[in-house]
C-alpha cells in the first residue's frame, strides 16, 4: 500500500498528521469506493457502448430515447428495471449457495482491481506477487458459477456450471503460460515494475520484444482470456441456443445483475492486464504524448480491447465443447510451451 | 417437501462399491430458444453426449383439418396461412391448384405468373429466416438481423400486392385475390438487383466463417437412403444430394417453363448430407429463386389477374393429391370431396413433420450442440409440424 499511500500524501498533505491507523483507513476506504464506483461505471458505460456497437453492427441504431443522446441513460434505467425486479429462488433450489453464488462471482472480479496499475502512483496495491495474486483471485470466479449452477437446481444451470468449470479452469494455463514468457524476460511479478520495466517508446513495450515471440504469447493471452471471460467465441456456460441461459437461468433481478457486472468488470481486468503485461501499461506511446496523464493511456488501450472482445462477440459463431478443448491443449498450450522455450534460449543464447 | 438438492446430511449418501452413473434426461422445450417454436425434445443424455431424442409435438395443435371439414372451400385458404406462417403463400398455392385441377379450372396467365412470382418471393423469405436463425443457433448473432433487413423489403412488397405482411390469403380458386398494383413489377425487379449481392455478404459473415464450418460440417449427416425412407424432402433431402425438387419433377403453375437449377449437396466442406450441406442449400436456392422471378417478371403479361370465380363454388365429386415444393419440402393436399359446399376432408402431408422425424434417426451419439445445429438445419416450422 506504500505507493498508494504516498499518491494520496501528496495530493492532501495532511493526511500525515493524522494518526497511522486512521490514515491507512481512510485511504483504503477512499480507494475500495473509488474502484467500486469505477467498476459500476465501467459497467454501465460498457453496457451502454456493447449494445450501440452491436447495433451498428448489424444496421441498426440501439438505444435512442432515453437520456437524449444516443440513448446514454439506457443503462441507468436498465440498472433501475433490475433493481426494482422481483427477485425469485426456485422452490427447489439451494438457498444458502444460490445467493452466494453472484457475491462470489462479483467479489472475485472487484479484488482484481487491487493490483491494477492505473499510473505510477496510483496502484492500490502494490504487491510483488501482483499478476499472481490477480490471476488466483480471478479464477476464484469459477467457484462462484460452479455454485450457482448447481445451487439454482436445473439441469441447464449444471450444464453450464460444468462448462464454465471445465473451461475455465482449462484457460488458466494458457494464460499463466503465456504471461510467463514476458516474466522470465521482465523478472518480477509486481504489476507497477512490469510496466516501468517497459518505459521508453512503443518499442519497447513488451508486445514487440523478442519479436515476434512475446506478440504470439500476447495474441495467445488475450484469445484464452476470451474463454476465461465467457465471451463469444467461448460463450459456452451461458451459450443462450443451447443452454437457454446456462449458469445463471434461474437468476433474476439483482443477483442476476450481479453475474452481468462480474462480468463487464471481468472483462475489465483481463484487458487491463493484457495492457500492463504487454501494451506498456500507462506509459505514452511515444515521448511527445507524455503530457497526456497516465490513467487515461490506461483505461483507453484497456477500452480498446475491450472493444475488441465485443467486435469479436457480435461477429463470430459459437464453438463446441469439444473444440473448446482442442483449441486450449492443442493449439494454445504447446504454442506458448514453445514460445517459453525460445524465450529461454534467447536469453540463454 | 424436501427444503433443497442436497441429502440433509452427507452421512446419508450411500458410497457405492463402484461409483455408479447413469444418464439424464432433459426436457429440451417448449420453452427453449432454439427449438424453433413450441418443439419439446426429450433428451437422454450421458455428460454432453446424446442418448436419444424424442421430439414431442401438439403443443400448437389448431385442428387444422378437422376445421376444414366445416367451412367452405374458400374458407379454408385462410387456414393454409397458418400452417407454415413463414410461406404462406407456397401453402395458398398448393391447396388452391388442388381445387383448381379438381374442377379443371383455367388460370389467366397473369395470374400463374404472379403466383410464381410471389412463391419464390416467400421462398427467398422464408429460406432467410431458415439463414439467419440457424447462424443465431451456432451462437451468431449478427447475420440474423442482416436477414431480417433483407426479408423486410419483401414483406413490403407483399404488404402491396395483398395487404399482409405475415398471412396473405392472397393466391385464389381461378386466380388471385388482387392484381398487382402499378409499379410492383419495377419494385421487384429493383429487390432482385439489391438482393443477390446481399447473398455474397452472408457468406462472408456465416458460410464461410472457420468456427461455422467446424461446427456445421459432418455434423447431423443424414444418409440419402435414411433420408428417403422417413420421407424427408425440400432443401433437406437435397442436402444428402438426393435430386427431387417438385418444381421440376412433378411441376405445377408454371413452372416447367422456367430454366432453373435444382440445387443438391455435394459434401464441399464435409459429408454428403451434413448439415452444412443443408444450410448451403438453402442459401444456393436462393439464387435460384431470383431467377425465376427475374423469367417470370420479364414475360408478364398484361391483363387483370383478379380471380373471377364465385365465393360458393362446388367441387366435383372425387379425391386428388396435390403436392407442391414449399420451402421445406413437399407439402401434399389430400382432398376429398363429396361434391358439396364443403370438403369432405382436406389432409396435410406436412413436409415439416416427416422431416422432423428423421431427427431420432441421427441424433444418437452427437453433442447437446450438435443436435441445437441438426433441428436448426431441418428448418421445421411447428405451425406445420401440428397442423
Amino acid at each position: 500500500m506504500e505507493p498508494l499511500f504516498q499518491f494520496f500524501n501528496n495530493l492532501f498533505p495532511f493526511i500525515s498528521d493524522w494518526p497511522e491507523w486512521l490514515a491507512h483507513t481512510v485511504v483504503g476506504v477512499v480507494t475500495v469506493l473509488l474502484l467500486f464506483g469505477f467498476v459500476a461505471l465501467f459497467a454501465l458505460f460498457a453496457i451502454w457502448l456493447e449494445r450501440k456497437i452491436s447495433a451498428h453492427m448489424q444496421d441498426r441504431l440501439g438505444p435512442m430515447e432515453v437520456g437524449g443522446w444516443h440513448g446514454w441513460a439506457q443503462p441507468i434505467a436498465d440498472a433501475i428495471k433490475l433493481l426494482v425486479k422481483e427477485d425469485i429462488i426456485p422452490a427447489m433450489a439451494d438457498r444458502t449457495l444460490f445467493k452466494l453464488a453472484p457475491v462470489i462471482v462479483f467479489t472475485a472480479a472487484l479484488a482484481g482491481f487491487a493490483v491494477l496499475p492505473w499510473s505510477q502512483d496510483f496502484i492500490p496495491a502494490d504487491l510483488n506477487v501482483g499478476l499472481l495474486y490477480i490471476l488466483s483471485v480471478s479464477s476464484f470466479a469459477v467457484i462462484g458459477l460452479l455454485m450457482g449452477g448447481w445451487a439454482s437446481n436445473n439441469k441447464w444451470s449444471l450444464y453450464g456450471a460444468m462448462r464454465a468449470a471445465s473451461q475455465m479452469i482449462s484457460y488458466e494455463i494458457p494464460v499463466a503460460l503465456a504471461l510467463l514468457a514476458v516474466i522470465m524476460n521482465a523478472g518480477t511479478m509486481s504489476m507497477r515494475h512490469l510496466v516501468i520495466a517497459q518505459s521508453g517508446n512503443i518499442l519497447d513495450w513488451n508486445v514487440f520484444n523478442f519479436f515476434p515471440l512475446t506478440a504470439v504469447a500476447f495474441f495467445i493471452y488475450f484469445v484464452a482470456s476470451l474463454a476465461e471471460v465467457n465471451r463469444t467465441p467461448f460463450d459456452l456456460p451461458e451459450g443462450e441456443s443451447e443452454l437457454v441461459g446456462g449458469f445463471h437461468t434461474e437468476y433474476s433481478s439483482m443477483r442476476f445483475a450481479f453475474f452481468f457486472l462480474g462480468e463487464y468488470a471481468n472483462m475489465y481486468i483481463v484487458s487491463a492486464i493484457a495492457t500492463t503485461v504487454f501494451l506498456g501499461g500507462w506509459l505514452a506511446p511515444f515521448e511527445a504524448l507524455n503530457f497526456i496523464p497516465g490513467p487515461i493511456w490506461f483505461v483507453g488501450k484497456a477500452m480498446t480491447l475491450v472493444f475488441i472482445q465485443m467486435w469479436l462477440r457480435w461477429t463470430l459463431p459459437r464453438l463446441r465443447v469439444d473444440q473448446l478443448m482442442y483449441t486450449c491443449w492443442k493449439v494454445l498450450t504447446p504454442f506458448s510451451f514453445a514460445i517459453i522455450l525460445l524465450i529461454g534460449l534467447w536469453k540463454v543464447l | 417437501m424436501k427444503k433443497s438438492n442436497i441429502p440433509e446430511s452427507q452421512f446419508e449418501l450411500q458410497v457405492p462399491e463402484s461409483l455408479k452413473t447413469e444418464e439424464m434426461t432433459i426436457s429440451m422445450g417448449p420453452q427453449h430458444p432454439s427449438t424453433h417454436g413450441v418443439l419439446q425434445v426429450i433428451l437422454k443424455t450421458d455428460g454432453e453426449i446424446i442418448n436419444s431424442a424424442k421430439p414431442q409435438i401438439g403443443y400448437l395443435h389448431r385442428c387444422f383439418e378437422k376445421h376444414a371439414e366445416n367451412i367452405t372451400w374458400h374458407q379454408v385458404i385462410p387456414f393454409t396461412d397458418r400452417l407454415d406462417y413463414i410461406a404462406s403463400m407456397n401453402n395458398n398455392l398448393g391447396y388452391v391448384i388442388g381445387i383448381e385441377r379438381m374442377m379443371n379450372l383455367e388460370v389467366n396467365e397473369r395470374a400463374e405468373h404472379l403466383r410464381v412470382v410471389v412463391s419464390e418471393l416467400n421462398r427467398i423469405a422464408s429460406h432467410l429466416i431458415a439463414l439467419g436463425t440457424y447462424g443465431l443457433d451456432i451462437g451468431a448473432f449478427t447475420p440474423f438481423l442482416y436477414v431480417f433487413r433483407d426479408r423486410e423489403k419483401i414483406l413490403d412488397l407483399f404488404e402491396e400486392i395483398s395487404g399482409a405482411r405475415l398471412l396473405y390469403n392472397y393466391i385464389w380458386v381461378g386466380g388471385v385475390a388482387y392484381d398487382a398494383p402499378e409499379g410492383w413489377r419495377e419494385k421487384v425487379l429493383e429487390f432482385c438487383d439489391y438482393f443477390e449481392p446481399k447473398i455474397k455478404e452472408y457468406n462472408d459473415i456465416l458460410t464461410y466463417n472457420k468456427i461455422f464450418i467446424e461446427r456445421t460440417a459432418n455434423v447431423g449427416v443424414i444418409p440419402a437412403e435414411v433420408g428417403i425412407s422417413y420421407g424427408v424432402s425440400g432443401p433437406s433431402l437435397r442436402g444428402s444430394g438426393v435430386n427431387f425438387d417438385l418444381r421440376k419433377d412433378d411441376p405445377y403453375s408454371i413452372y416447367d417453363r422456367f430454366d432453373f437449377n435444382v440445387v443438391v449437396g455435394k459434401g464441399e466442406m464435409g459429408t454428403v448430407g451434413d448439415t452444412w450441406d443443408r444450410y448451403w442449400v438453402r442459401v444456393d436456392e436462393m439464387v435460384e429463386s431470383v431467377k425465376i422471378i427475374r423469367q417470370a417478371l420479364e414475360n408478364l403479361p398484361e391483363g387483370d389477374a383478379k380471380e373471377t370465380v364465385p365465393r360458393n363454388i362446388k367441387v366435383p365429386a372425387g379425391e386428388y393429391y396435390m403436392r407442391t415444393e414449399t420451402p421445406r419440402g413437399e407439402l401434399g393436399f389430400y382432398i376429398i370431396s363429396d361434391g358439396s359446399k364443403m370438403p369432405n376432408r382436406v389432409k396435410v402431408r406436412s413436409p415439416a413433420f416427416c422431416n422432423l422425424s428423421v431427427l431420432q434417426a441421427i441424433a444418437p451419439g452427437v453433442m447437446i450442440a450438435d443436435l441445437v445445429a441438426i433441428i436448426g438445419s431441418l428448418d421445421i416450422v411447428l405451425g406445420e409440424v401440428d397442423r
